[in-house]
């Protein structure tokens, strides 16, 4: 049986012919006729399990946490419905302003700086050769790090009297801070001991500059481009499809940061003890509203004024890079 | 193109998918674990089996259960694991939490009321330590019964006093200008480092105690009213993050503070990185263990009137909301906190520490009977003057305990109080702004709460 034909067939001798029906139509009927092909159905049912674990596990909790935060939900008792109270509270809540603004500041020194030196690696691991599977591996390696073990490794890298870190600064003469406990180093040393993580994006940036053809290279030599030259005119645009990528995820990433912060400030009685403002991100200040003050309605509302932020941030990062980002076979 | 499925074998199909659909999605949604057989299994949360004490306590008190199979979920208490297991509806049967937080889960109807508990049981309640149960009674009804009791007293490391010509009198903790002047005589700095610590005030856990010596309170007594900006909450504050700064900052003092090694043979009493501080009495057990021949003393922290005062906290066994077995808890966190229990774990731990040569300095319980006990049948002295002085310290300290009481704001109300003496301690704050608004956040907390309650 074609679904061409049955597609094209006037309904009733009196229907209205393909060029009159309406582009929704269109699409139900195309979809329709793919759902026939048992490749389609073959599609569907692979995918399915990841349906189902999404509607389950996160489309199901993310609507039901739209509900519950215009309510009082505490996670024992009844709820009782609040109106956009909750939301009025994010506004008035100065922990909340703070934990924002820490996590932006977190997130301006991280990206760049992650993106600069995941770059300057994977264009040395180009350079390799023979031996850059090995290097590639041994950049990854530590991406498999427990976040719990890092925020661990934080406290005693940055121990302001005998970490590595102030150690090889007093090396050169440089008297280290302590990162620990100073208000303007936690999120300095915080962002340093994420970078142990790098080499997920080392990896998409190294796949990204061996699919750089050579010829452009070429192209640009004959024409008397330097090494910078055809860095910034040729590796660069070619790259920024991957670069666009990376600044998206990572800032994503950012933004919802949590376990390292968590495991060295907050994560036992101890840590919680010296807690520091400087560390109170907004996902570790969302975690204590509603597991630790059981304001899970209240917890609930910051978890989509997050995700407004964050669909704002990447909307703008999207707009920008209209500009920037070059995709094969674009026109433009 | 395949030709269409004949009818009945579309139906076999979709029967087959649906089966299939249905022995997955259990996985999936679950992580493949499977729940036991609750009804015959009675389990525990944030109980440790660590040492002889914990793992005779629980010998004894299993008989209660009869038939019933006893599964300890050996761990720390988890805030996020026992808030979902009481929202899901399958809680443990019981638990073992910090004090602290008991006041925060009986307001909003976690824990359960253990009245009906004590009084089948005839449990007499006076025979609990009044500062433990403080923490664990909200407008007058009991929550939760002592699991331990952590007293405060001063460790001094009699080494560093007379190297530096001071005298273990010296540590005097009801006159504030002299021991800013004993931390200053004490601290040891090199190359721009602190390599010891003169007097340690041990905020922000500490602070409450501080409060207390300078004869205020962080809280009333009903757990309503927070007193975090009264003035001498933050005369206090004031004076004990001086003692900080006058010994070289936050910033280095922590960092040192970090680096002891706390529970091994080259602790900071042994290696004279600290002159004095209070601690919890677990500590005298822990230096009788790895260092017995240290050169320790002990003294009762005083107010500033020079009366002693002792600072508690510890954990409680409390029944959560549906408790699968609440006859059987109430029977065993009573069995688990009686005397008899008590005594019979203690001879354990001690016949074990003995064994290895070192000194047993007897166990805190929360129960008044059981210290007498333990004091009167197990506890003898050592022959070890340091540890027996702490020992004998340790109990004439059991009189003049106090808590911070059971409040509806719980972790809140915590949280409230250390972040102000956080951000004194990193210079963001001065101990008034840090306290004013610590106050209004406490107090907010502590208005919800009750609001809730009521």
């Amino acid at each position: 049986m074609s679904s061409t034909a049955t597609a094209t067939r006037p309904r009733g001798g009196h229907g209205p012919t393909r060029a009159l029906r309406t582009g929704r139509q269109e699409r139900v009927r195309r979809w329709r006729a793919s759902w026939r092909r048992r490749e389609t159905r073959a599609a569907y049912g692979f995918i399915s399990p990841w349906i189902v674990g999404f509607v389950l596990l996160t489309a199901g909790p993310m609507l039901a946490s739209l509900v519950l935060s215009f309510t009082d939900y505490d996670g024992i008792g009844a709820t009782r419905g609040v109106g956009m109270e909750n939301y009025r509270q994010l506004f008035e809540d100065p922990q909340v302003a703070s934990s924002l603004l820490n996590t932006l500041a977190f997130t301006v020194l991280r990206v760049p700086l992650l993106m600069a030196l995941s770059l300057a690696l994977a264009m040395l691991l180009n350079r390799v050769g023979r031996a850059s599977g090995f290097f590639r591996t041994v950049f990854y390696l530590p991406v498999m790090t427990p976040k719990v073990a890092v925020g661990i490794l934080f406290l005693l890298l940055f121990n302001g009297n005998v970490g590595l870190v102030n150690k090889v600064l007093g090396g050169f003469g440089i008297p280290g801070p302590s990162w620990t406990t100073d208000g303007n180093w936690v999120k300095p040393g915080l962002v340093l001991t994420t970078l142990w993580s790098l080499g997920a994006t080392v990896v998409i940036y190294l796949a990204a500059l061996r699919n750089v053809p050579e010829d452009l290279y070429e192209a640009a030599e004959l024409d008397g481009a330097g090494r910078w030259t055809a860095f910034r005119h040729v590796t660069l645009p070619q790259m920024s499809g991957a670069l666009f990528f990376t600044l998206v995820v990572n800032t994503i990433y950012s933004l919802q940061t949590f376990d390292e912060a968590y495991t060295a400030f907050f994560g036992t009685a101890n840590a919680q003890t010296y807690s520091h403002e400087a560390a109170l991100f907004y996902v570790v200040y969302l975690f204590q509203q509603a597991f630790q003050f059981m304001h899970l309605g209240y917890a609930s509302a910051m978890s989509w004024l997050l995700f407004a932020v964050i669909l704002v941030i990447t909307l703008i990062q999207a707009r920008v890079s209209r500009r920037f980002v070059y995709y094969e076979g674009d026109t433009r | 193109m395949a030709a269409p499925l004949h009818p009945r074998r579309r139906r076999r199909r979709l029967a087959a998918a649906v089966a299939a659909v249905a022995t997955l999605l259990p996985v999936t949604a679950c992580g493949g674990v499977v729940s036991g057989d609750r009804a015959g299994t009675f389990t525990t949360m944030g109980y440790s089996m660590g040492d002889t004490l914990a793992t005779a306590r629980v010998d004894v008190a299993r008989k209660v259960l009869g038939t019933t199979r006893l599964q300890v979920n050996q761990g720390a208490f988890d805030e996020q694991q026992f808030l979902s297991a009481v929202a899901a509806g399958d809680p443990p049967d019981v638990v073992v939490m910090d004090r602290s937080l008991i006041g925060g889960y009986a307001a909003r109807g976690a824990i359960v009321p253990l009245t009906t508990c004590l009084k089948d049981r005839r449990v007499d309640v006076g025979q609990y330590r009044a500062s433990a149960m403080d923490e664990a009674t909200l407008d007058g009804t009991v929550y939760g019964l002592p699991d331990s009791y952590d007293n405060r007293l001063l460790l001094i490391d009699g080494k560093v006093l007379a190297e530096a010509g001071d005298r273990v009198s010296d540590v005097d903790t009801s006159d504030w200008q002299g021991l800013s002047r004993l931390a200053k005589d004490l601290v040891r700095s090199k190359d721009g480092k602190l390599t010891r610590i003169g007097f340690d005030p041990k905020i922000p856990e500490f602070f409450p105690l501080w409060v207390r010596a300078n004869g205020g309170l962080l809280l009333s007594r009903d757990g309503r009213t927070a007193h975090l900006d009264d003035p001498r909450t933050v005369e206090a504050l004031s004076f004990a993050v001086s003692l900080i700064d006058a010994q070289g900052g936050w910033g280095r003092f922590k960092a040192l503070r970090d680096t002891f090694d706390q529970f091994g043979a080259g602790n900071q009493i042994v290696r004279d990185q600290i002159g004095a501080y209070p601690m919890e009495d677990w500590y005298v057990s822990v230096l009788g263990d790895v260092s017995p021949k240290v050169d320790l003393h002990t003294r009762p922290f005083t107010d500033r009137r020079g009366r002693p005062i002792d600072y508690t906290s510890g954990y409680s066994w409390v029944i959560p909301k549906g408790s699968p077995h609440p006859q059987k808890a109430c029977r065993f966190i009573t069995a688990m906190t009686s005397p008899d229990t008590w005594v019979t774990a203690a001879r354990a731990k001690a016949r074990d520490i003995r064994k290895d040569g070192s000194p047993y300095t007897g166990d805190f319980t929360g129960n008044k009977v059981a210290d007498r006990r333990i004091h009167d049948e197990v506890w003898k002295p050592t022959g070890n003057a340091a540890f027996d002085e702490a020992a004998r310290q340790l109990y004439a300290a059991q009189d003049h305990a106090f808590s911070v009481p059971a409040n509806a704001a719980g972790t809140e109300f915590r949280k409230a109080w250390q972040s102000a003496v956080n951000n004194v301690l990193s210079g963001e704050q001065s101990p008034e702004e840090a306290l004013d608004e610590a106050q209004q956040r406490a107090q907010s907390a502590l208005d919800r709460g009750n609001t809730e309650r009521e």
